[in-house]
């Protein structure tokens, strides 16, 4: 455990560097970029040093550090805001929406999972194969609008976009969460089949165990490991999607803020939601791994 | 039944074809047919200035051929070398390479494309530059993996005892039989950089105006979602059912050579 955890130090640091480093990747003099080119000279002046680009770069990136080390993102070059302060506000819009979409994507993928592995062969396993085949085939950025069309104008359910309702937030997390309940579909699906021929299950049968008791109890839980570490990787390609799918619902989150920021040139705040983004997503994959080990007794009792 | 992805990747290259041969005049505003309906003039209706929507769709094939074959074979070249330096030598080399990769595999999804494309500025070859500098990682973890396990392989002990040259065995000793699961992982890539790109111009970070883009196009449509959806459902389906074809195509591929998806 204490080996995975050093693990991740390299990794953190590596992302660090990267988005450090973005600015630097800018085509020409990035503050004339930002600022546009008809700024006047002074003003150039005083946000180079504001961002110290006038040092030379291993001391930029050791100020970077410094700063982010005190929780410090530094300010937004159009609205003037801390822009830790803009990730507070935003994150919790966020991460209610993956919230949201990963209850969703659990209730439809597990049950759907179950059906078709119990019926392998069979007709709810093709509809189950088709449906979660054509939906990883739909990016959220078509997915969206289609749900849009279907609840909001066809049969006039649900809010389209925007944060009004308490309602508003169904269509967002069901573009996030359908695609997710199809690899969910799927990973279920493989490895209860997996499981099903195990020597444990047909002792429980053989015991006389009710069957729905002997799918719930006795091979579920075994086949929950390969899922919950596809959920753990998965939710992180959900704070990806989110990027796009906040943008389709004008959701104010820190994808809407990461799209906002590249449209107006904001590059401290691309930076910030960036990095924000990458190091959740290997918070989460770490602790899925950390869950791993405390789930599987095999791995537990190794020691 | 078992043939429709090869009818769907047909269509895909005719239309591709179709609309270099053929002057469909994809950029043709006509500001009477306003978001028209399908009519006889446009199969599939005109979009927010009246310009052709199959015609659009046509362009925009082109665009997501050309990226998602181009970024495919450079990412393969490069990732495919990577993954097998860092597999054959193993060591410090081994471990520099694949801690690269572990940074470059912590941002999710496209999230690190954005990045690239939002700092080097929209455009086409930005757009290229972006998922380039992405989407080597796979290949290379793939190739590494295994080059491990074949990096003691009698055959490439012996050439190695032979004296042949490094880059001789990688190529004739290693390559060759790391090279089914590459191909299966290249089609997959292939309809996930098809989405890339239009994620990509969907943000406005790829293909500019007024060049057409699936991406771009869906941008528009889904501004004008609730006056007229027969655009946004026209561009919708094709994107739909050209990634359906690529990704169904990988599974048969996987089957046919029975291999384990390595992620």
């Amino acid at each position: 455990m204490i080996k995975r955890l050093l693990a991740v130090v390299p990794v953190v640091f590596g992302v660090v560097l990267l988005t450090f480093l973005l600015v630097h990747l800018v085509p020409g003099d990035p503050v004339e970029v930002m600022l546009g080119e008809s700024s006047p000279m002074a003003d150039r002046a005083k946000l180079r040093a504001e961002l110290g680009l006038d040092q030379p770069l291993p001391v930029q990136f050791g100020q970077y550090l410094k700063a982010l080390a005190q929780g410090d993102f530094g300010r937004s070059i159009h609205t003037r805001k801390p822009i830790a302060q803009s990730l507070k506000e935003r994150i919790p819009a966020t991460a209610s929406l993956a919230l949201v979409s990963l209850l969703i994507a659990v209730m439809i993928g597990l049950p759907l999972g179950i059906v078709a592995a119990l019926r392998a062969g069979r007709w709810p396993d093709s509809l189950a194969t088709i449906l979660s085949l054509s939906l990883s085939a739909m990016p959220h950025f078509w997915l969206g609008p289609l749900l849009m069309l279907m609840f909001g104008l066809w049969l006039g359910l649900l809010p389209v976009s925007g944060m009004g309702n308490s309602l508003s937030i169904l269509l967002p997390a069901m573009t996030l969460g359908l695609g997710l309940a199809a690899i969910l579909t799927r990973m279920t699906r493989a490895s209860l089949l997996e499981v099903l021929h195990e020597d444990f299950v047909r002792t429980a049968r053989a015991k006389g165990i009710e069957e729905q008791q002997v799918i719930l109890r006795h091979a579920l839980r075994a086949a929950l490991l390969p899922i919950v570490t596809v959920l753990g990787l998965q939710l992180g390609g959900l704070l990806a999607g989110a990027v796009i799918t906040e943008t389709v619902f004008s959701w104010e989150g820190v994808g809407r803020l990461l799209v906002e920021s590249i449209e107006k040139r904001d590059y401290p705040v691309t930076q910030a939601c960036v990095l924000v983004i990458a190091l959740t997503y290997v918070m989460v994959n770490l602790m899925t791994d950390l869950l791993y080990s405390r789930l599987d007794p095999r791995i537990r009792f190794a020691k | 039944m078992k043939r429709w992805p090869y009818l769907v990747l047909i269509f895909w290259s005719c239309a591709v074809l179709l609309s270099h041969l053929i002057d469909l005049q994809p950029d043709h505003i006509n500001l009477e047919k306003v978001l028209a309906l399908p009519n006889t003039e446009a199969w599939l209706g005109n979009d927010d200035l009246g310009r052709s929507i199959v015609a659009r769709l046509l362009a925009g094939a082109g665009v997501s051929m050309l990226v998602a074959l181009l970024v495919t074979s450079i990412t393969l070249t490069v990732g495919t070398l990577v993954g097998l330096i860092a597999g054959y030598f193993g060591g410090w080399v081994d471990r520099l390479l694949m801690q690269v990769t572990d940074v470059f595999l912590a941002f999710p999804g496209i999230l690190l494309a954005i990045a690239f494309a939002a700092v080097l500025g929209p455009g086409l070859n930005n757009l290229l530059l972006a998922l380039c500098m992405t989407s080597w990682v796979g290949y290379a973890r793939l190739t590494r993996a295994q080059a491990l396990s074949l990096r003691h392989r009698q055959h490439v002990l012996a050439a190695e005892s032979l004296g042949a040259p490094v880059m001789r065995i990688m190529r004739r000793h290693m390559l060759p039989l790391l090279a089914a699961p590459l191909v299966v992982e290249a089609t997959y890539s292939i309809a996930g950089l098809v989405i890339a790109e239009a994620s990509l111009s969907f943000l406005g970070l790829g293909i500019q105006a007024p060049h057409a883009s699936w991406g771009s196009m869906l941008k528009d449509g889904v501004r004008y979602l609730l006056v007229a959806p027969h655009y946004v459902l026209a561009v919708g389906f094709s994107l739909m059912s050209l990634v359906l074809a690529i990704n169904v195509l990988g599974d048969q591929l996987r089957d046919a050579w029975d291999i384990k998806r390595a992620r």
